[in-house]
């Protein structure tokens, strides 16, 4: 059989005998397939996981049986160092803890110390910050929009999206002096007024992010390729989301419109109308479009903020030494990545006893291992570069 | 290259060589932090610095020529930038880019974060600041290039393994604390 195999092939003009003919092959035991499981180290340092997270996977074929995030690599102690620090040194320690939200990480901070002071914020400052958290909002956002469509394979949205960011960097750098740590807020306030121009700015750069936004959605969410890698992967269902503690434009993929903008509005979230963009799938595809909607929702913030921006003063009295009462409190935020929260225990002294902080990253990183159960290897990126987290946020 | 790693080549050849050298460094980013992102709005339009010949899009460090250490790096971490900086072939450079890799910057006092990268890396250039600005890294980059400008590649090879990381305490020199695979 093989022979004339071989002497017909030879006929056609090809290479002599059939392909691995020569091979010799022994099989074992009844004939089945013998696989084993691999273990694949993915990280600390991978492009795929936006820092240093590591990530141990158990592999069989292509398809992941199991996945186990190792954190802590990026573990910096802001809780300990907190205990250290005077209230105003916190408020610059917390910008870091998740680099890409530092405005609203340091509001969090200050609510928390203004709350147990029972200090009176100025209606000029609330409005202020409400703004900046914004502005923050859609630069965390636009960062994820150009990672993910880089772990995509799409370089463009990166040049895209960091053209936006520097445009809002730019403004806010103008108002806070910081490009990405900007401590601007003091507890009672602010650090200063409104630079001369900066409301004209910002009424000039809002219909540009939106105009762009709608790019990005022309560009990814239209994207046949896009589509197919990302529609109907790493699937999350509300009731899990919720038992994992996911919140963000994680959890409002799933269809839960849980945001502490509504339902527990601080600063001026209460005289605002705050849109929480749902999806229903919470698949990729959904986390995706929720952060693009999102955006459109904080530029309608701003443009609310910027009309009803009243003049007076930006800052509270404030004791020249800043000292907590004595007792505890615990503040929510919703911070661009999910529910953030700081608890803080004061024992009366000019720093606090002890600081405990909730991040969102820490808690959307804990369902990594159920999304990728059962997935593809190549869609580990497409679903790790969804579910949003920061590093430093994740291990504090 | 065992010509130029033995022989001081002539001044003509050299200028050649280092001026090819410092216009086409392959860039390792080990972004860890904060900085990170500063590193990557260099890369983007704006700042650009692939205007200078950096090129971010090693695929890995056998590929690159320049690691730039972006962030905080901590004592859990601080194995596999010891291994990854031994994978890069000579000559290679690093560019510690903000204060935490400088020096430990606002975590000095944590119990975590090692005090600086030279502890377990030699560091060619320091670029100070929290995050340092985008226009910081070019000028980091731009010194860099002027040091590779000027050096002699036999020089660099005779003495590469006195370019060892200044190792706090009073330990055998020889034998690195970090050697010891993670």
């Amino acid at each position: 059989m093989s022979e004339t195999l071989a002497s017909e092939t030879s006929a056609g003009g090809v290479l002599p005998g059939a392909p691995g003919e020569a091979l010799q092959v022994e099989v074992r035991g009844e004939g089945e397939l013998q696989t084993q499981d691999m273990n694949l180290n993915v990280g600390p340092q991978h492009p795929a996981t936006h820092g240093v997270l590591r990530v141990v996977i158990d592999v069989d074929g292509e398809r992941i049986v199991g996945a186990q995030p190792v954190v802590g690599y990026m573990h910096r102690a802001f809780e300990k160092l907190a205990e250290h620090r005077d209230y105003r040194q916190i408020i610059a320690l917390v910008n870091r803890h998740d680099w890409l939200s530092a405005f609203c990480n340091e509001v969090g901070v200050a609510l928390a110390v203004e709350q147990m002071m029972e200090l009176e914020v100025p209606e000029r400052a609330q409005w202020i910050r409400t703004m900046m958290c914004e502005w923050n909002r859609i630069m965390n956002h636009l960062m994820f929009v150009s990672s993910f469509g880089l772990e995509l394979g799409a370089i463009t949205p990166m040049f895209y999206a960091f053209r936006e960011r520097e445009d809002i960097q730019h403004l806010m750098e103008s108002a806070t002096g910081g490009r990405l740590h900007f401590t601007y807020t003091r507890v009672g306030g602010l650090k200063d007024d409104l630079p001369l121009g900066f409301l004209k700015a910002s009424e000039e750069l809002v219909p540009v992010v939106r105009r762009r936004n709608q790019e990005y959605r022309d560009l990814l969410l239209g994207n046949e390729i896009f589509r197919a890698r990302t529609k109907g992967i790493g699937a999350l269902e509300p009731e899990v989301a919720l038992d994992y503690g996911v919140s963000g434009p994680s959890l409002h993929a799933t269809g839960v419109a849980e945001d502490s903008r509504v339902t527990e509005p601080y600063l001026k979230y209460d005289e605002v109308d705050v849109a929480v963009p749902v999806a229903r799938n919470g698949d990729s595809y959904d986390r995706f479009q929720v952060l693009l909607d999102r955006i459109d929702a904080s530029c309608d913030i701003i443009e609310q903020c910027l009309a009803n921006l009243p003049p007076g003063p930006i800052s509270a009295k404030v004791p020249k030494q800043i000292k907590a009462p004595e007792g505890a409190i615990y503040v929510r935020t919703e911070n661009p990545l999910g529910q953030g929260g700081y608890y803080l225990i004061s024992d009366g002294g000019k720093q606090p006893y002890r600081m405990r902080m909730r991040t969102p990253s820490f808690n959307n990183v804990q369902m990594i291992p159920h999304l990728l159960q059962g997935e593809l290897l190549s869609d580990m990126v497409a679903i790790m570069g969804s579910v949003y987290f920061v590093v430093g946020d994740v291990d504090r | 290259m065992g010509l130029i790693e033995n022989h001081e080549v002539p001044q003509p050849l050299k200028f050649v060589l280092n001026w090819g050298r410092k216009y086409s460094l392959w860039v390792m980013n080990f972004g860890l932090a904060c900085c990170a992102i500063e590193f990557i709005a260099t890369s983007s339009a704006r700042h650009d610095f692939i205007r200078l010949g950096v090129i971010p899009f090693a695929h890995g460090p056998r590929q690159a020529d320049l690691m730039i250490v972006a962030g905080t790096l901590t004592d859990k971490m601080a194995p596999a930038i010891k291994r990854l900086y031994d994978q890069m072939p000579e000559p290679k450079y690093v560019i510690s880019f903000g204060s935490c890799s400088n020096c430990g910057g606002p975590y000095w006092d944590s119990y975590s974060v090692t005090k600086g990268v030279d502890q377990v890396l030699p560091v060619d250039v320091y670029v100070p600041g929290c995050p340092p600005r985008p226009e910081a890294l070019l000028d980091g980059i731009v010194t860099l290039q002027q040091q590779i400008e000027q050096e002699s590649l036999k020089e660099r090879y005779a003495t590469r393994d006195e370019r060892r990381p200044i190792v706090a305490g009073d330990g055998d020199p020889t034998q690195h604390p970090l050697d010891d695979p993670m």
